[in-house]
């Protein structure tokens, strides 16, 4: 479902004197669907980076990542955004949302966008938030004024909403207390034998231990310095 | 898929001076395209030639017309093009007075628009002209007010209304939220998000305000001297910029 193919990315700071700094090389793997991939590596190794790769959020500067049948390094960003829409799921460690759009609407909206009937959808977000214990009474606001903790409940809730083939989770457990942590691991578990090919990133090494198939180390795609 | 715009190596200059050069991009159904660039970067000059506001000096503007499919709208006879920018197109003005017409009611400024284009009967278009102040969020009570009498944020909502009411294809925008409150640009910036998935419109947003275009655009163009100097996702661009001065324009934003 995932797969990457002699990856590499440096950064280069044009306003800094122009410095290089290399982040990965040679990266390569694959995640099957149903199987869930760990990344690891001490902090500055390069997870970040990989995911944001595989998202399109970062630009590769050499190699190939391919998600299904597209292979999002030379993709059009019209064919990224119809991926991210259908096929590719992202809950990134911090929310990012309009400011004043209710909660429940941010859960939905990936539904919506994929032109999913409004009770449906509403109905597939109400459920969600249930499970992952959000007061209803929270529903109707924005989620820009939550704490850490149910902010990031509800970035998980919007990034389980459409079952996504390919998922990838930057620290889902990081913040949350044992139960939650608990619902979060039982709804990975569901993705996987749903068929899901899932990339994440966990500290947790409970959690990994438990949802995680194999470990890539990506340290050992750190590129030699020049 | 055919694309609704297609603009080829659009160029205009001032006397010696650039104003935007050999721009081309491809612009599909359902698109919102951001240009982002500081002031004298050409943006404004590239939305006027695009919009027919102002004669390139070269280059093809193509929009996939209803009726003859893709047709360059430079060569278009001055009838032609005047009807496709009632119909097809909308023009969002940064300052809403050069978008509205200040001495007539609220109403009639969206019913004007509805007549260019055929509606006849009074009833139908004050009902649609009532159905629309509702979509931008301007209280029943205000229809028969000059816009004169409104806010700042109420008269941009009230010309996006008189842009939208004719449901146009495609919208270009300059600098929507520019002079607004920020507590007025959120609540501009969730109505036009929301406008446009619900309509599926295209539109071509010109800023120079990150944050905006973040929201907004699927897909972002940085501009510099007239030139386009990097393009792409909207979100790669700002949070990996491969541009010297892209990376410059995207670190130097305040944080709060």
């Amino acid at each position: 479902m995932i797969s990457v193919d002699n990856l590499s990315k440096t950064f280069t700071l044009h306003n800094q004197g122009g410095q290089v700094i290399p982040v990965i090389a040679g990266a390569t793997f694959s995640v099957a669907p149903g199987e869930c991939v760990a990344l690891t590596g001490e902090s500055g190794a390069g997870k970040s980076t990989v995911m944001r790769i595989l998202y399109g959020n970062y630009l590769a500067q050499g190699g190939s990542v391919r998600i299904g049948d597209v292979t999002l390094t030379e993709a059009e960003p019209r064919e990224i955004l119809a991926l991210r829409r259908e096929t590719l799921g992202y809950v990134s460690q911090f929310l990012r949302v309009v400011p004043r759009v209710p909660t429940l609407d941010v859960v939905a909206e990936p539904l919506l966008a994929l032109g999913v009937a409004e009770a449906e959808a509403f109905e597939r977000a109400r459920g969600l938030l249930t499970r992952l214990r959000i007061p209803e009474t929270l529903w109707t606001l924005s989620p820009t004024t939550f704490s850490g903790g149910e902010q990031q409940r509800v970035n998980i809730a919007r990034g389980f909403a459409h079952r996504y083939p390919a998922l990838l989770l930057d620290e889902p457990t990081a913040s949350l207390d044992p139960t939650n942590r608990e619902t979060v691991l039982r709804l990975i578990e569901e993705a996987k034998s749903a068929g899901v090919a899932i990339v994440g990133i966990f500290h947790d090494k409970g959690a990994r231990d438990r949802v995680a198939d194999r470990e890539i180390d990506v340290s050992s795609f750190a590129r030699a310095v020049a | 898929m055919t694309p609704l715009l297609r603009v080829e190596n659009l160029t205009r200059s001032f006397g010696g001076r650039i104003g935007c050069a050999d721009v081309s991009f491809d612009l599909y159904p359902g698109e919102v395209l951001g240009i982002v660039g500081e002031s004298g970067s050409g943006k404004s000059t590239l939305l006027n030639c695009m919009a027919g506001h102002l004669a390139p000096d070269s280059g093809k503007v193509i929009f996939d017309t209803r009726a003859d499919g893709p047709t360059d709208t430079l060569t278009m006879s001055e009838p032609e093009r005047r009807m496709l920018s009632r119909t097809d197109w909308a023009f969002v003005h940064q300052n809403p007075r050069d978008g509205l017409r200040m001495r007539i009611s609220a109403g009639g400024n969206v019913g004007e628009r509805l007549m260019a284009v055929g509606a006849r009967r009074y009833g139908t278009i004050r009902s649609r002209a009532l159905d629309w102040l509702e979509r931008v969020e301007i209280s029943d009570d205000r229809i028969d007010d000059r816009p004169a009498a409104f806010s700042g944020g109420m008269q941009q909502r009230l010309q996006i209304a008189r842009n939208l009411v004719t449901g146009p294809r495609l919208v270009f925008m300059d600098e929507p939220t520019g002079g607004l409150d920020v507590s007025v640009q959120a609540r501009l910036l969730d109505l036009i998000r929301g406008l446009v998935r619900r309509m599926g419109l295209s539109a071509i947003v010109v800023t120079h305000d990150l944050a905006v275009v973040r929201l907004l655009a699927d897909r972002l163009m940085v501009m510099k001297d007239g030139h386009v100097i990097e393009s792409g996702l909207t979100d790669q661009v700002l949070d990996d910029p491969q541009a010297p001065y892209t990376q410059l324009l995207v670190s130097s934003v305040l944080q709060v």
